[in-house]
């Protein structure tokens, strides 16, 4: 787990990610400390001690005994700096000759990194204030659109404009056109070839009249020529039902008439 | 007022953000520097002296009209305007890292801080108060991050000039560090720098 010191806003005790942008990343704000360098410089003031001769053992017992009061005891900086602070205490104990010139503190850089911090904080403060002053100030909080700019003069010779307009010509679809060609129906004939059928049987069925590779006009010409003869009562359409064969009857009256 | 000092008025009331003197300079191409600054005094005195609910500001790089603050609870109870929200103690300690030590990458802001500074960073890109700059030297050229003019303006900031030098800041802890740290917060490691003893793990 990594402890990333804590949202952007002042936020609730426990931050979950929002989206899936800080994947298996558990943001945890510590709320009162925004790290270890935090909590180690607030322990050095409350216990008012000297930055230049850390009492490094205390400080230590004391950062550990913070870590566990907050449970941060798996937050990787904390742990870090946990780690430094006992190396310290075990460096201040080994044995040094009396003025040793060879000798570096251990501490050194611990307080470098401190005053440091410490400097940043001061400007935090500064930032604070400053912040805090311009928030209770409001602003006009209309924002004007942006406009584009305006277009620069188009500066083309004729050639290349005809080269655009044909290029944009040349991507036009063609329409689909479709020539049609006129094809007269044959009704007369149609009706000669049902008579015809029918003068030879009293009955016949639709394929007797129409070829079976009849072109459409055809099919057509048949169809209306058999309507015709119905509605001059020459011949009777039954069909038993949807889809089945029509059935052409020759008609008594018709041919009485 | 003259109608120098009307003319900016005029142009501030019709902007949201702050402008910079150069830009209403071009108001009127006529005015010296002099006259379009004296104006803005001009201004300025007159929201202060006659007493207005709005004052004229130098800050964000520019010059803004802003509501006095006395009057910010009554309009943000009214809900005409809000606040923004206040910036956590860690996007704040991320930001004066990265105002005073511009251009800087994250690995050592992480250091200052003590602690990873990822998430804080990608949401100050978003609200737009750091930018990247420019690009590390270092491996795989890190990027590298610095304040923007909204900074200037959400922290009331004429320019990053404004923020004091590091010699000035009252180091409560060791005051003869002040005097180590001399141009910028960086100055107080490369005295450190050369100090082994405590690094070499």
């Amino acid at each position: 787990m990594v402890v990333a010191g804590g949202g952007l806003m002042t936020a609730p005790q426990a931050v979950l990610p929002a989206s899936g942008d800080y994947d298996a990343t558990f943001i945890v704000d510590v709320g009162t400390y925004n790290g270890p360098l935090d909590l180690l410089l607030t322990l050095i003031r409350d216990e008012r001690v000297d930055i230049d001769d850390i009492p490094i053992a205390r400080i230590c017992e004391q950062f550990l005994r913070k870590m566990h009061e907050l449970a941060l005891n798996d937050a990787a900086e904390y742990l870090e700096m946990a780690a430094r602070l006992l190396r310290i205490k075990a460096l201040m104990l080994l044995p040094r000759h009396e003025g040793d010139e060879a000798w570096e503190d251990p501490r050194a850089e611990l307080v470098r990194r401190l005053l440091e911090y410490q400097q940043m904080r001061e400007v935090v403060d500064l930032l604070e204030r400053r912040g805090e002053d311009r928030r209770n100030r409001f602003a006009r909080s209309w924002f004007p659109t942006i406009t584009a700019p305006p277009q620069a003069p188009l500066a083309l010779s004729l050639a290349e404009l005809l080269v655009a307009v044909d290029r944009v010509l040349r991507n036009v679809r063609q329409p689909g056109l479709h020539e049609v060609v006129p094809r007269a129906l044959d009704v007369d004939g149609a009706i000669a070839i049902v008579r015809a059928v029918l003068a030879l049987r009293a009955q016949a069925r639709w394929r007797d009249v129409v070829r079976a590779d009849a072109e459409p006009w055809e099919v057509l010409s048949a169809l209306l020529a058999l309507l015709e003869l119905a509605r001059r009562n020459e011949l009777k359409l039954t069909q038993h039902q949807p889809f089945s064969d029509v059935e052409i009857r020759r008609e008594l009256a018709g041919e009485a008439a | 007022m003259n109608s120098l000092a009307k003319l900016l008025e005029a142009a501030l009331f019709a902007s949201a953000r702050p402008i910079p003197t150069d830009d209403l300079a071009t108001l009127d191409s006529d005015a010296s520097p002099a006259a379009v600054h004296a104006a803005l005094e001009e201004l300025r005195e007159h929201y202060n002296v006659d007493g207005h609910g709005v004052e004229l500001v130098e800050q964000g790089g520019g010059w803004q009209i802003l509501t006095r603050p006395e009057y910010t609870e009554a309009i943000e109870r009214a809900q005409l305007a809000a606040r923004p929200h206040r910036l956590s103690g860690a996007a704040l300690e991320t930001l004066a890292i990265i105002a005073y030590r511009q251009p800087i990458g994250r690995a050592e802001i992480a250091e200052i801080r003590g602690v990873d500074v990822g998430a804080i960073l990608k949401s100050l890109l978003e609200r737009g108060l750091v930018e990247v700059t420019a690009r590390g030297e270092g491996l795989g050229r890190p990027l590298l991050y610095g304040t923007t003019p909204l900074f200037l303006e959400q922290f009331a900031l004429r320019h990053l000039e404004e923020l004091p030098r590091v010699d000035e800041l009252t180091i409560a802890l060791r005051p003869q560090a002040a005097a180590a740290g001399a141009s910028h917060l960086n100055a107080a490691e490369e005295a450190a720098a050369p100090e082994p003893a405590a690094s070499a793990a």
